[in-house]
């Protein structure tokens, strides 16, 4: 797929244990345009971390990506190398951390701390660079960043070191961002708003994003398409409406049935039964049929292919849920 | 103060119990009379309480007492031999740290290399010996087999601002190098755990994988994000090995016959001299102090958390 900004192709991330290598990531593939915002959805464990990471080589033993393609603008970037790489990473593709409270250096100054995001890249000046790293701060809404560019993380509130981070992400106008979570640490009314400010701005800079979360109803409100992750693989992907609309896999179906807006006010919220199996436990087969309701003897045979549906919609189940026929 | 008052007691009653400096010091061929008055003079004939607060108000005046051997102000004998004991110490832990810290955070950051653990043993090692057979060894090997080095003494010095160095002559240098690697050994394998644990432990940090997701350079990483966090504990192990060496370097002085504070203690608790033994732990209680406050003031320039009003006790 020529002209795609990001095409991932067969990403498998495994981590080594003594009992033996468990794969966190097994084998996902999609593309990206520019500007594209992309939902990561799935369950805590899935996997969606461990993909992110994948993606600019920033996994560290026992994790290791063993195999697959990451092409970021025509290049592979594993096996550019770690030096290009790193010209990659905060440059092209920056990310912001699940847990951006710890992602900051607690004995460096902020203005420290987004500056060397700018200079290791680039040769500007100091004052410059405190100039762009200023109007960044002021465009995630921090107040008279002047002065606070040179606190410690320690005096900012969690929401503020939260649009620091994202801040930071934003400084070198890269052509992607992988956000990880960046708004669970937050309260509702704050999640919102930055919701609403990572999207504008992603807008405005043509940054195309891949938002991580576990949250669709977030996603339903930011991403144009959608990836469900399961047990480290995307069991269906596609356009924002179809997938939510029209989902494929009982796995995407179970997670619209437990937003609390799909249901009737207070009316209970139907949550999956069971839990996701960890790593070292993924049944044979499809990972999610003991959680499945429509689980058959196939299922338990062998792990199902990616269907591809008309509007570039797939997943991955031998008994899709059929379009119109609604449990 | 009020530690220093603690002490003074402390100490004081302690000397006291150890025993009676006067049938050490007084001629035994002395008449009773001349042991009364020797007795007297030294004020020995009072009680412990009156003695102890003649004692505080003189120290009061930076009165310490006079040496009942030397005949000297004890506080003056002791400074007498403060710059030999500082000049080891300072020595030992220069070369602790610029050997030990660039040691430690290899072993950090690479602690599954085969030199990592040749070092992380080499440590070990060099932690547990005793000082005073690896003082030994050390004259053994370099004085008496190869007779590279002299086995005692401090060697020539010359003054810096009126503070006798011996590390500016060569013959003193010759007499400097065994005693420092003596407790520089113990203090370098101290160094190099202190860092190891400490870069192992920041190199796993989430901010350590934010700076990678920024696109910093390796070098940086570690220059900045990881050493400027190993540092605080660092640098407050230094202040407390500083004080400790300066009490307790005794052995390793006394093996190299080093003219420092610590023999003087030793011969000093031999001879039952009173006033040096005590002003010599009043001059550690206050020393001690001092570095406290110091690693304090250290600690919260590099640590940007710690606010010195919190901290007060
Ligand atoms: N450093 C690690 N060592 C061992 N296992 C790991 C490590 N990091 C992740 N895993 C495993 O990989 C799997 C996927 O983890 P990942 O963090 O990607 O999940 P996630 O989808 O991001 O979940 P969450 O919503 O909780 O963030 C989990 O089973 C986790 O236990
Ligand atoms: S493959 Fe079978 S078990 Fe897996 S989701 Fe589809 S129906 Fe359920
Ligand atoms: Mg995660």
């Amino acid at each position: 797929m020529s002209g795609a900004l990001l095409d991932v192709r067969g990403l498998r991330t495994v981590f080594h244990f003594l009992e033996g290598a468990y794969p966190a990531v097994d084998g996902i593939s999609f593309t990206m345009r520019s500007g594209e915002v992309l939902g990561l959805v799935g369950e805590s464990g899935s996997g969606k971390s461990v993909a992110g990471l994948s993606l600019i080589g920033l996994i560290d033993p026992p994790g290791e990506v063993v195999e697959g393609e990451v092409l970021f603008k025509g290049r592979n970037l594993r096996t550019i190398g770690e030096s290009a790489l790193r010209q990659v990473r905060g440059k092209e593709i920056a990310m912001i951390f699940q847990d951006s409270l710890a992602a900051l250096n607690p004995v460096l100054t902020v203005s420290e701390q987004m500056v060397e995001a700018i200079r290791e890249h680039a040769d500007v000046p100091l004052p410059a660079a405190r100039e762009r790293v200023i109007a960044a701060l002021r465009q995630v809404g921090i107040s008279s960043p002047e002065t606070r560019i040179d606190q410690y993380p320690h005096e900012f509130s969690g929401g503020m070191r939260q649009r620091v981070a994202i801040a930071t992400a934003l400084l070198n106008k890269p052509d992607l961002i992988i956000a990880d979570e960046p708004t669970t640490a937050l309260d509702v009314t704050i999640q919102g708003q930055i919701l609403a400010e990572m999207q504008t701005l992603a807008r405005e800079t043509g940054t195309a994003l891949i938002w991580i979360t576990h949250d669709l109803g977030v996603v339903s409100e930011l991403a144009d398409r959608v990836a469900v992750m399961y047990a480290g693989r995307i069991v269906e992907i596609g356009g924002i409406d179809d997938v939510l609309d029209r989902p494929c896999h009982p796995y995407t179906q179970g997670l619209l049935d437990s937003i609390p807006a799909e249901n009737a006010p207070g009316s209970r919220l139907r949550q999956i039964d069971g839990t996701a199996p960890s790593l070292a436990a993924r049944p044979v087969g499809c990972a999610f049929r003991l959680r499945c309701q429509r689980a058959g003897p196939l299922c338990a045979e062998r792990e199902p292919d990616v269907t591809e549906g008309p509007s570039g919609q797939s997943w991955r189940c031998h008994h899709p849920i059929p379009q119109g026929d609604r449990p | 103060m009020a530690v220093l008052l603690a002490v003074s007691l402390v100490v004081f009653l302690a000397v006291f119990a150890v025993g009676d400096p006067v049938e050490l010091l007084i001629n035994p061929e002395a008449t009773q009379h001349e042991r009364e008055m020797m007795v007297r003079a030294l004020g020995l004939d009072r009680p412990v309480w009156m003695q102890y607060l003649t004692f505080l108000g003189n120290a009061m005046q930076g009165d310490l007492g006079i040496s009942f051997v030397h005949g000297e102000p004890a506080l003056q004998i002791i400074i007498e031999r403060m710059p030999a004991t500082f000049e080891l110490v300072f020595f030992a832990l220069l070369i602790a740290s610029l050997v030990g810290i660039p040691l430690g955070l290899y072993v950090g950051l690479n602690s599954d290399a085969s030199l990592s653990r040749a070092i992380m043993t080499g440590s070990i090692l060099g932690y547990s010996i005793p000082n005073f057979w690896k003082g030994m060894m050390l004259i053994l090997l370099l004085s008496v087999w190869l007779h590279w080095l002299p086995t005692s003494g401090r060697g020539e010095t010359v003054d810096i601002l009126g503070i006798p160095v011996s590390f500016l002559t060569w013959d003193g240098v010759r007499h400097l190098v065994m005693p420092v690697l003596n407790l520089a050994i113990p203090n370098t394998a101290l160094m190099i755990r202190l860092t190891a644990s400490g870069a192992a432990e920041a190199r796993t940090q989430d901010y350590v994988k934010f700076a990678r997701a920024k696109g910093v350079r390796p070098q940086r990483i570690v220059r900045r994000h990881i050493l400027r966090n190993i540092l605080i504990p660092v640098i407050t192990v230094l202040g407390i090995e500083f004080g400790a060496l300066i009490a307790f370097s005794t052995i390793t002085e006394t093996v190299f016959a080093w003219p420092g504070m610590g023999k003087l203690l030793i011969t000093s608790i031999y001879r039952l001299d009173r006033p040096v033994v005590v002003s010599y732990v009043m001059l550690i209680t206050f020393l001690f102090v001092l570095i406290n406050l110091i690693v304090d003031l250290i600690y919260a320039a590099l640590d940007p958390r710690v606010k010195l009003m919190d901290r007060a006790p």
